[in-house]
């Protein structure tokens, strides 16, 4: 009996809860590890850059008027839907980042229980960051976290799939929407995880995925206006690259996140930094008396 | 207010499997006491006899601190507080899952309306479970310092008014901290507590993470009183909590107490009125009245004093009593023959007393355990009905002219859970929350409950927090 042929996906982009192509029309190749063609994935145009934003601009309102609860309760259906799909993510990321399968599946594993680390924040990081300040009269006074609005996510180039995690969840978990320009050389976890995103009740826009170089489309996304903050991880050990998206995003006073000198293994378990990178502090005052 | 007729809306029973008789979930099995009784737990709608369940003796507590402290020291103290929280999101995902099911064995247990078992009770259930899950890997920003440690075998009390809702306020933050915990249910209301045990069994909860042990008062007094026990969290009346207060007294067991109240719901003349009405209304005939934190003594500045009380007495009209299973019922059972005997007793001291009684026309069903809803006006600070704790469908409504005065005849009571305040004005919600010695102050709102938002007594409501950060802590220990 001959072998059956296998149905391949088209890896599209991720943008307004839709899955279209680019409207450049241009693809790029993407291989294996070991150079060998994978697919072809969507190349994202300036142009998809700035629908992108305009998607998750849309969302803002949504996300961020969500409650706390809510916004915890989907993150965790992003897990559980994620652990149906364990072995295609093992077989990405085995094959893009050419690692053993051994250590895919434990990529893949902490990539899922991040998104429940990040899912508990939701309704908790007010307690944490939040305050009620005994300022010196007759004055009730507390601080409460909001959301800064869209974030731009160069997401790590090498660790296509926990550093993306790592990297989107803290976005969206404080009620941010986030637009994520995916690992260049290894997009299709990500591509795979807008697919999970788009059957977990995470509404449309809250998160577009990009993939392409970041060449196309950091510049425009460091530089738009209609964009809050923006996290370089993406652009780890490209100084020169890093320093320009910093400057650029200084037209807006973008809140940014640093890229590292090098990319990190993201194993550890992350700290607050890039939950409150995203939120601003509003600081209510409110008159005690008869 | 004409009360509209509606035809009978009764949820099905269906969903639920009663069985004939329940043992003790003991290291992850159900099992037969080994020196304990039986006793029957009854419909208060119906008086119909629902199970026979055990009652623990002193040695079936034993076997079950004991589980506890196995499970404790040899599985769930050396789980990832990721693992913990992994379970306890099952548990919550299972508990939204038979959501349905939970809220009519509750409805039908209980005798509590389906309404609110429905829309309420169990939806907040999976709600603490969930929040207090995602705790579990966060101990290190919970605020206790910088290593929290767990105290080992917790032993908790729950009483009939939220069956499950008060389990799921015990377990999950003693869980997610890394407790192991013995719970006792009320004695007539175990059922849910029961199904709670099959929700461990379908998580694969480690056996003896948790133990539900079936009994009454002496069921609970030998829990609490075991010396293998670290930590006890009780939710009862008042009398019962002084005597665990005592019993813990001179051990290195720590308690949390969260006990009766009087509270004191007070609605100034520019409050909102029909909202002030509806806030009142879900005050005191909320759960039959059976809430600890219910607004039991009606505040009412005199200038709106008639307006408030026809508003009132209007609205009451609309009230509908009956088969809790009905969508449309809004005060259901009286959970018990001895419960109902107190309400009315307490009933004819307000009238002796010479408080003035008001009930709306009211057909109760003839079996079962009624109890109609009922105002008293014409109420002193000093009547008993003022004072004490009815835990029914009774109001009583006294008056004031200054805030001072409202402030004053609000913390005029032993008690100290909760208050509410009505009026339009911000910084006088505000002042009157300084100044009222409660632990939760509900401000154009009440019976409010979250589980990221502490709750717990002052004074003689007892002492702790359930609910958000705060009752993390109470199962954390704060030294290094």
């Amino acid at each position: 009996m001959a072998e059956r042929l296998a149905v391949k996906k088209t890896y599209k982009l991720y943008v307004g809860g839709k899955f279209p192509r680019s409207e450049s029309g241009r693809s790029y190749e993407v291989t294996d590890a070991k150079g060998r063609f994978l697919a072809n994935a969507a190349w994202a145009s300036r142009k998809d850059a700035r629908d992108a934003v305009v998607a998750a601009r849309k969302a803002v309102g949504g996300w961020s008027g969500a409650t706390a609860y809510n916004r915890g309760q989907v993150l965790y259906r992003v897990a559980e839907v994620m652990e149906g799909r364990h072995a295609q993510f093992v077989d990405e990321v085995a094959a893009g980042e050419g690692v053993a399968r051994a250590k895919a599946v434990s990529l893949v594993d902490e990539a899922i229980d991040r998104w429940v680390w990040y899912a508990g924040w939701a309704d908790k990081i007010a307690q944490v960051v939040g305050s009620s300040n005994p300022v010196a009269g007759p004055y009730f006074d507390f601080s409460v976290p909001e959301p800064t609005g869209v974030v731009a996510v160069l997401a790590p180039q090498r660790s296509s799939l926990l550093g993306l995690v790592s990297v989107l969840a803290p976005v969206i978990v404080g009620g941010n929407t986030a637009v994520l320009t995916a690992s260049a050389e290894r997009p299709l976890p990500a591509i795979t995880l807008s697919e999970v995103l788009a059957t977990s009740d995470v509404p449309g826009g809250v998160v577009n995925i990009l993939t392409g170089t970041l060449a196309d489309t950091a510049p425009i996304l460091a530089a738009h206006m209609d964009v809050n903050a923006v996290d370089l991880a993406g652009a780890a050990g490209d100084a020169e690259r890093a320093s320009a998206l910093e400057l650029a995003a200084a037209d807006n006073l973008k809140r940014v996140v640093r890229a590292p000198e090098a990319e990190p293994d993201w194993i550890a378990e992350p700290g607050l930094e890039r939950i409150t990178a995203y939120l601003e502090t509003k600081t209510v005052w409110h008159p005690v008396g008869v | 207010m004409t009360k509209f007729e509606y035809a009978p809306a009764p949820e099905s029973r269906a969903i639920v499997d009663i069985k004939s008789s329940y043992g003790l979930f003991v290291n992850g099995e159900f099992a037969e006491p080994v020196d304990g009784s039986t006793f029957k737990s009854v419909n208060p709608a119906t008086e119909e006899v629902l199970a026979e369940i055990a009652s623990a003796g002193a040695e079936d507590v034993d076997r079950a601190v004991q589980a506890a402290r196995r499970a404790y020291e040899r599985t769930w103290s050396k789980l990832s507080g990721r693992d913990r929280g992994k379970y306890l999101f099952r548990i919550a995902r299972i508990i939204q899952e038979r959501a349905r099911e939970l809220a009519v064995l509750e409805s039908i247990d209980n005798g509590k309306p389906i309404r609110e078992s429905r829309d309420v009770d169990i939806p907040l259930v999976a709600a603490h479970f969930f929040y207090y899950a995602g705790w579990a890997d966060k101990l290190a920003w919970a605020g206790a310092g910088p290593g929290p440690k767990p105290y080992g075998v917790a032993a908790q009390v729950i009483p009939w008014n939220f069956p499950l809702l008060m389990l799921s306020w015990k377990i999950a933050p003693a869980l997610a901290a890394g407790n192991t915990v013995v719970l006792k249910p009320a004695e007539t209301t175990p059922l849910t507590a029961l199904l709670f045990a099959e929700i461990c069994q379908q998580a694969d909860l480690p056996p003896g993470v948790v133990n539900i042990l079936t009994g009454a008062g002496d069921t609970g007094r030998a829990l609490v009183e075991h010396p293998g026990v670290d930590k006890v969290a009780f939710t009862g009346s008042t009398e019962v909590g002084k005597q665990i207060a005592r019993s813990v007294a001179g051990t290195a067991k720590k308690a949390t107490l969260e006990l009766g109240g009087k509270a004191a719901n007070i609605v100034f003349d520019d409050a909102p009125v029909d909202q002030a009405v509806e806030g009142i209304v879900n005050g005191i005939f909320f759960n039959q009245g059976h809430v600890c934190c219910a607004g039991s003594r009606l505040l009412v500045q005199e200038s709106v004093y008639d307006d408030v009380l026809g508003r009132l007495k209007r609205r009451l009209g609309t009230l509908r009593v009956g088969d809790p299973l009905d969508k449309n019922t809004d005060i259901g059972a009286i959970n018990s023959a001895e419960q109902l005997a107190r309400i009315r007793e307490l009933s004819e001291v307000g009238e002796a007393e010479g408080a003035e009684r008001w009930s709306p026309e009211c057909e109760l069903p003839e079996r079962g355990f009624w109890f109609p809803p009922t105002l008293f006006t014409g109420v002193t600070q000093a009547h008993r009905i003022a004072r004490e704790e009815i835990f029914g469908p009774v109001l009583s409504v006294l008056t004031f002219r200054t805030p001072a005065e409202a402030v004053e005849k609000a913390n005029n009571t032993p008690f100290g859970l909760s208050a509410g305040v009505w009026t339009d004005k911000g910084s006088r919600i505000l002042w009157m929350a300084q100044q009222l010695r409660a632990g939760v102050v509900w401000a154009n709102t009440f019976n409010r409950f979250d589980p990221t938002s502490p709750f717990g007594g002052y004074k003689e409501s007892g002492y702790g927090r359930e609910g958000g950060r705060h009752g993390l802590l109470a199962y954390l220990k704060t030294e290094g």
